[in-house]
């Protein structure tokens, strides 16, 4: 895992919403949880301050995307679960959408830049490294 | 043995951490519940990779982020928090706002209800006149259930509690109308007088919103209620100005609105006001939360003197409390007003701040208050023969034994604490552990005094 570079925080915030939703859709979860399946599915480039989560989470509950309830948890504490609701669901649809029409047009774009590269072949490779291709040549 | 101490120290940390959490204004107890839940998973997990408690209990905070922009977050997603205008510029977002009016439309539509539910009766031929009594019984019955409602509503409580306020209520209805008061009997007065404190506490279980069994919960049940006096208060006072006026201008062009007033304005408005006043109470909270602990910093130690020099008099003069068949209301009145004090001050101290001189000047104040209490009570024991079973009488020596046993453990919590024995939250969970004992007191005075008493 050379490529451990942690995403841009805008990036991290932008995506929480639908990333959140995702892991309910999975099925119900709490906090501590989906922080852990966070870390799991970008391995460790989501970088979230734990406490963070919680005011994501409040935000979507408010908004009627995911319902809580309290339950026991195996330690005999109390432990606020999180389930994904049918408006969830709409909404998770929509935002995959829109995440699917962001990752099209890069898609579009990085293919366009790939081009040149594969034309002039060695050459840029040299000055450039593939890996580097987002941030401007120096 | 070292395990288990080391388990104990984490304990006092998490505890630590706990109240400190806590004193931010914008993060509930709910969500301190919930954050301390990921904080000790976390540690667990860390002290499966083998770390020691204290590292691992290190990481875990910090991993949590730091508290100031966490709180930031928390009073930005939750509007209706305190603190929110010291803390949150004025970029709110849309839904904030939405939010905040849909909680004033239902509250509004809800006061509107109330304000319906006073008149209905009257299509059934019951005058605000004619049946006072009828009205005074189930005055708490046309506002109450709404006011849970609200709460029920915005907390979107389970439909266990709900069945539970449900049979609350039912049941404040069947009593206060099965019985066959004789009118205005002591009774019906003691009914009319009791069935509201005793729901009060099923609105407060629809303000816990499912939680009554947490002292956190309960300790804001008893500031909101104080709160909410103070509002109420303050409307009133406002809708007296108001009336006046209207009073005023109509007179000028000839017109008597007084019917109008006694009929409609007053009764409408006086339960109308009960959810308007709760609904700021809780969108406002920030504003002019710190209301009743100001106005018991204030009287505490102006009653305290009161009954020391009250105590002083009797001794140096001589006199004696003079034996008085309603004696027991005026102490019961004073007791009540001793644990108002105590209670929201209680409710306003940092359970972790060190002893200060007004705790002394509490502690001071509840003794005296017992004093005096006993000096009245020893009155009344050597001539109980001659006072004979009123049901007043016994609905007011329960209340003072309930009362009394209140201030008396809580002035030995509060000795312990001054000396350094217990904890200051003892005395704390001692009062909300105490909060259902007046309405089972309540209850019962609703319940079993009319047929014990005849009715009468």
């Amino acid at each position: 895992m050379q490529d451990s570079t942690p995403i841009n925080k805008d990036l991290v915030a932008a995506s929480s919403t639908p990333l959140v939703l995702a892991i309910l859709a999975e099925g119900d979860s709490y906090g501590y949880a989906i922080l852990k399946r966070v870390r799991e599915l970008s391995h460790g480039r989501m970088e979230w301050t734990d406490g963070m989560l919680y005011p994501v989470l409040h935000r979507l509950e408010r908004l009627g995307y995911i319902e809580a309830h309290w339950e026991k948890s195996e330690s005999g504490r109390r432990r606020k679960y999180y389930r994904i609701t049918k408006r969830g669901r709409t909404q998770l649809a929509e935002e995959r959408e829109q995440w699917q029409a962001v990752d099209d047009t890069l898609r579009g774009i990085w293919s366009a830049l790939a081009l040149p590269f594969q034309a002039t072949g060695d050459f840029l490779t040299l000055t450039c490294r593939p890996a580097a291709a987002l941030r401007p040549c120096r | 043995m070292e395990a288990q101490e080391r388990g104990i120290r984490l304990e006092e940390q998490i505890e630590q951490w706990r109240s400190y959490v806590r004193r931010r204004q914008a993060i509930q107890t709910v969500d301190v519940e919930e954050l301390e839940d990921h904080l000790r998973e976390q540690v667990s997990s860390l002290l499966r990779a083998n770390l020691t408690e204290d590292e691992a209990f290190l990481i875990a905070v910090k991993r949590l982020g730091d508290l100031d922009s966490l709180s930031r977050e928390f009073a930005r997603e939750h509007s209706d928090r305190l603190w929110k205008q010291l803390v949150v510029s004025r970029d709110e977002s849309d839904e904030t706002r939405s939010s905040a009016t849909r909680e004033g439309v239902v509250a509004f539509g809800l006061a509107v209800l109330a304000a319906i539910a006073i008149k209905l009766p009257e299509l059934f031929g019951l005058t605000l006149d004619g049946d006072e009594g009828f009205y005074a019984r189930n005055v708490s019955l046309f506002v109450f259930p709404l006011l849970a409602g609200f709460f029920v509503w915005k907390r979107r409580a389970g439909s266990a509690t709900q069945r539970w306020l449900a049979a609350g209520f039912v049941a404040g209805a069947v009593f206060a109308n099965i019985y066959p008061f004789e009118p205005a009997g002591s009774t019906e007065i003691l009914t009319a007088m009791h069935l509201p404190i005793a729901l009060w506490l099923v609105v407060g279980v629809a303000y816990a919103g499912g939680r009554w069994g947490d002292p956190e919960v309960r300790m804001d049940f008893v500031r909101f209620s104080g709160e909410l006096f103070i509002y109420y208060v303050l409307i009133a006072l406002g809708g007296g100005v108001f009336s006046g006026l209207m009073a005023l201008l109509f007179q000028a062009i000839g017109i008597d609105v007084e019917p109008f007033f006694q009929r409609w304005m007053i009764p409408c408005c006086a339960l109308g006001a009960v959810v308007i006043a709760s609904w700021l109470v809780e969108a406002k909270q920030s504003v002019i939360e710190n209301m009743a602990p100001v106005l018991t910093k204030l009287f505490t130690p102006l009653f305290t003197i009161l009954l020391i020099a009250y105590l002083a008099t009797m001794t140096f003069t001589g006199r004696m409390i003079e034996f008085n068949r309603e004696l027991l209301i005026a102490f019961d009145l004073l007791l009540a007003v001793v644990l108002g004090l105590l209670l929201y001050s209680i409710s306003a101290r940092d359970p972790r701040a060190p002893k200060n001189v007004f705790d002394v000047l509490s502690v001071v104040l509840v003794i005296s208050a017992l004093l005096v209490d006993a000096l009245a009570l020893w009155t009344i024991a050597s001539r109980i023969s001659e006072m004979g079973f009123t049901p007043n009488r016994v609905a007011a020596l329960g209340e003072n034994i309930v009362l009394l046993v209140n201030l008396a453990w809580s002035a030995v919590l509060y000795v312990r604490f001054l000396r350094g024995q217990t904890p200051f939250t003892s005395l704390e969970r001692w009062q909300t552990n105490y909060l259902p004992v007046y309405g089972i007191w309540a209850a019962i005075v609703v319940t079993a005094f009319p047929p014990l008493f005849g009715y009468t």
